[in-house]
């Protein structure tokens, strides 16, 4: 089999035929052939994000990724290139701190009942990846938008009966935030968690409807104030 | 830098949990990791957290202590035992009031299942994400407190000074792994929460490949001592192809093992050692391992067992709903690691450890499923506040000092041998001699053989030359430890001629009154 991995240039490998994973695959040829080959990689089981790269343009993560001959295998889209398949997540991961997701303060004697726990367990399923910032468009015209994985984080904070002030978290994500999301769910289809941030999107959007915001997009791009068959609204 | 500050290495569980504490006694913090604070060991841990909440189950403080210290077969601190028990109901209670989603019972109270070794079901858990979610709320609670977190950045040299003939701390040096630049980070009180070294097994370890021990081997150079290096947990389900974990709570739930004829073997829910030796025992017999969950139903492994699923299906090609799995023990966790004493302190003031790194001798000769999370918990806390008490009493002067020389070194390495074929023969040397069972023979063999490839280290080295992201220069740097580590291990098994826990001796196959006692070792090899 032939792999291809884009580096500095676009270099090609021959690789042992075989029912391997990509990391497999990468490793292999890190120790055999070229010791130069960047990439990170970490617990190979699915669950610490260090491996998620993409192949054939889409994201996935090396170490549950099945090669096929041919494959293309190049880093994430949307975020600083370090060294070949490596990325910076710093600023991924900063809209994290940014969007304060976390619970605002030490609970209480809250109890949480499996209807509770079934809310935000997916959400906490997350590996912070980063194939869905990769994968969204909308992050890849703009920088500042808060992106998917750090609104699936709001969204299992503000879920969770243990937080306090959902306000807050609600006031901050209105700009860069819900809103700028297209639904077009291009995160959904990547995540290996098989977490949605577009549904988490849709919820925060109703909690955030709840609050009292609405989409700014609808009183700028109509002019201001039409309703959803554009007929006029007082 | 601050005159009170504390540098945490490490930002798995034990590193982020000391860095809150420190911080909350009112110290300046700064963590430091080689990879970034969620891709730490932490988040594999799959099975649970002991708490003796008796949730599930009538359970008590006291039978959390009976099962741990029996499970140390008589070298465990009863006081530390003591204290990680009965801190275990507050540790889970204080992780749930921070957020973490932890699985729920019917009555609204944090789910809990059983684990090897338990006379009760203890282990609470999320899933089998446990570790997972636990890291990640830790690191939300790390950001929310603004603490600060470098990541990529390998942890290479511990600077102190002499005064009064006692050393004390004046900093670290790290490898920006991004830049290729050597840092120094002067700091009053360092905390060294690097985890554990299963990977000198190589592949044949549960663990991420990051766990190679590099904390331990940096923190003893430094003077600190490690102790009862010997005793390495051999997990009892790893899928056979891959080393990868199958959490111990597919066989709480009642999942056998069973050997090429279908027979079960042995006790399922003893604890590791004895689990380990008697798959061992049948493998030597020529039996291929099994583990069979496919009785409890597609429903319950759904829910309980998600990941399991998924790795079987994707690593062994095969669904654990309709099929047998097949298995084998690999290297689990260590229990041994830096010696600290009843404030995490190391001999080296003003240096502390936590986490698997550390020996807090709550483990004793075997680890029960379950207490390594809660270690976590309990020892980060208290090396945090240590740590952060000893930087806010502490008059020294922050000072600088010249930076580490460890790089600089590798320059003149032949780079003549392949170490990644060193490294991969070690962990075939270690899987075969140093494994489940060890004699005389094999570990005198094997200590002449690691002894010979450390003296071929400067024939070793790398080819990469870049300064960016250099994984080729940091596995060496890894290996480089991972192999002075084996040794350490080697002089320890080959010192404790009886058999207890994990440590399991075919030529001296009974436990020993007189090798009651730790095994110590100090920077020069000393073993008492």
């Amino acid at each position: 089999m032939k792999i291809t991995i884009q580096r500095e240039q676009i270099v090609s490998y021959e690789i042992a035929d075989g029912d391997v994973t990509l990391l497999s695959v990468l490793n292999d040829i890190k120790q055999n052939q070229d010791n130069t080959l960047s990439y990170a990689s970490g617990c190979r089981s699915g669950v610490c994000g260090s491996c998620s790269m993409r192949v054939n343009g889409k994201e996935v993560l090396a170490c549950s990724y099945k090669v096929q001959d041919g494959d293309f295998v190049e880093p994430l889209k949307n975020v600083a290139l370090i060294r070949d398949l490596v990325v910076d997540m710093d600023k991924a991961y900063g809209f994290n701190a940014l969007a304060k997701a976390w619970q605002k303060q030490e609970s209480n004697g809250v109890l949480l009942s499996l209807a509770d726990e079934k809310i935000n367990e997916l959400q906490s399923d997350c590996i912070l990846c980063g194939s869905c910032y990769s994968a969204c468009p909308v992050y890849s015209v703009n920088s500042e938008f808060i992106g998917p994985f750090s609104l699936t984080r709001v969204w299992k904070y503000v879920s969770d009966k243990r937080e306090s002030d959902e306000k807050e978290k609600i006031d901050i994500i209105q700009n860069n935030g819900v809103w700028d999301c297209t639904l077009c769910n291009e995160c959904t289809l990547v995540c290996p968690q098989e977490i949605s941030s577009k549904a988490d999107i849709e919820k925060l959007r109703a909690k955030s409807a709840m609050a009292g915001y609405s989409d700014p997009s609808f009183a700028n791009s109509f002019g201001g104030g039409f309703g959803f068959d554009g007929s006029p609204s007082f | 830098m601050s005159n009170n500050s504390v540098l945490i290495i490490g930002a798995g569980g034990a590193g982020l949990v000391a860095a809150l504490h420190a911080k909350a006694k009112g110290a300046d913090v700064k963590v430091i990791t080689k990879e970034y604070p969620t891709r730490s060991q932490t988040c594999m841990a799959q099975g649970g957290i002991n708490a003796a909440l008796g949730n599930a189950g009538e359970d008590s403080v006291a039978a959390h202590i009976a099962n741990t210290l029996k499970s140390a077969h008589g070298i465990a601190n009863e006081q530390a035992i003591n204290l990680l028990c009965s801190e275990a109901p507050k540790a889970v209670e204080w992780l749930d009031s921070i957020g973490v989603c932890f699985s729920r019972t019917k009555e609204s109270k944090i789910a809990q299942r059983t684990l090897g070794g338990a006379s009760a079901p203890r282990a609470c858990y999320a899933q089998d994400y446990t570790g997972l979610k636990i890291l990640h709320t830790l690191y939300d609670r790390c950001l929310a407190e603004g603490i600060e977190i470098l990541s990529e950045r390998f942890f290479l040299e511990i600077h102190t000074q002499e005064t009064n003939e006692e050393a004390s701390i004046k900093g670290a040096s790290v490898l920006n792994i991004r830049s290729g630049e050597l840092e120094f980070y002067p700091c009053k009180s360092l905390i060294v929460a690097t985890g554990g070294y299963s990977r000198v097994y190589d592949k044949y370890s549960t663990n991420s490949k990051a766990s190679t021990g590099d904390g331990v081997m940096v923190a003893m150079r430094a003077g600190a001592r490690v102790s009862d290096m010997e005793f390495i947990q051999f997990h009892p389900t790893a899928l056979k192809n891959s080393s990868i974990l199958i959490s111990e709570s597919a066989r709480g739930a009642g999942g056998y093992l069973l050997n090429s004829k279908g027979e079960r073997f042995t006790d399922e829910l003893a604890p590791r050692d004895k689990v380990s030796l008697a798959i061992n025992n049948e493998m030597a017999k020529g039996e291929d391992i099994f583990l069979d969950i496919r009785h409890l139903g597609e429903a319950f492994i759904d829910e309980e067992l998600p990941q399991e699923r998924k790795l079987a299906k994707l690593y062994e090609n095969l669904d654990p709903v309709n099929d047998l799995i097949p298995i084998k023990p690999v290297a689990h966790y260590t229990m041994g690691g830096i010696e600290v004493d009843e404030n995490s302190q190391t001999c080296v003031k003003g240096l502390f450890a936590a986490g698997e790194c550390a020996n807090h001798r709550v483990h004793g000769a075997n680890r029960l499923g379950g207490n390594s999370l809660l270690e976590l918990i309990v020892f980060g806390k208290q090396a945090g506040e240590s740590a952060a008490e000893y930087a806010l009493t502490n008059t020294d002067a922050i000072v600088d000092v010249n930076n580490s020389t460890i790089i600089e070194e590798l320059e003149n390495y032949t780079n003549e041998i392949d170490f990644y074929k060193i490294k991969e023969s070690l962990g075939e040397l270690f899987y075969q001699d140093v494994g489940i069972s060890r004699d005389k023979e094999g570990l005198e063999k094997t200590l002449k053989q690691v002894e010979n490839y450390i003296q071929d280290i400067p024939k070793m080295g790398v080819s990469d030359r870049s300064k960016i992201y250099n994984t080729n220069l940091i596995e060496f740097l890894e290996f480089k430890n991972a192999l002075e580590l084996s040794r350490l291990i080697l002089l320890a098994a080959l010192s404790r001629e009886e058999s207890r826990g994990a440590h399991f001796r075919s030529d001296y196959p009974n436990e020993d009154d007189s090798f009651s006692m730790h095994t110590i070792i100090d920077k020069d090899g000393v073993v008492s």
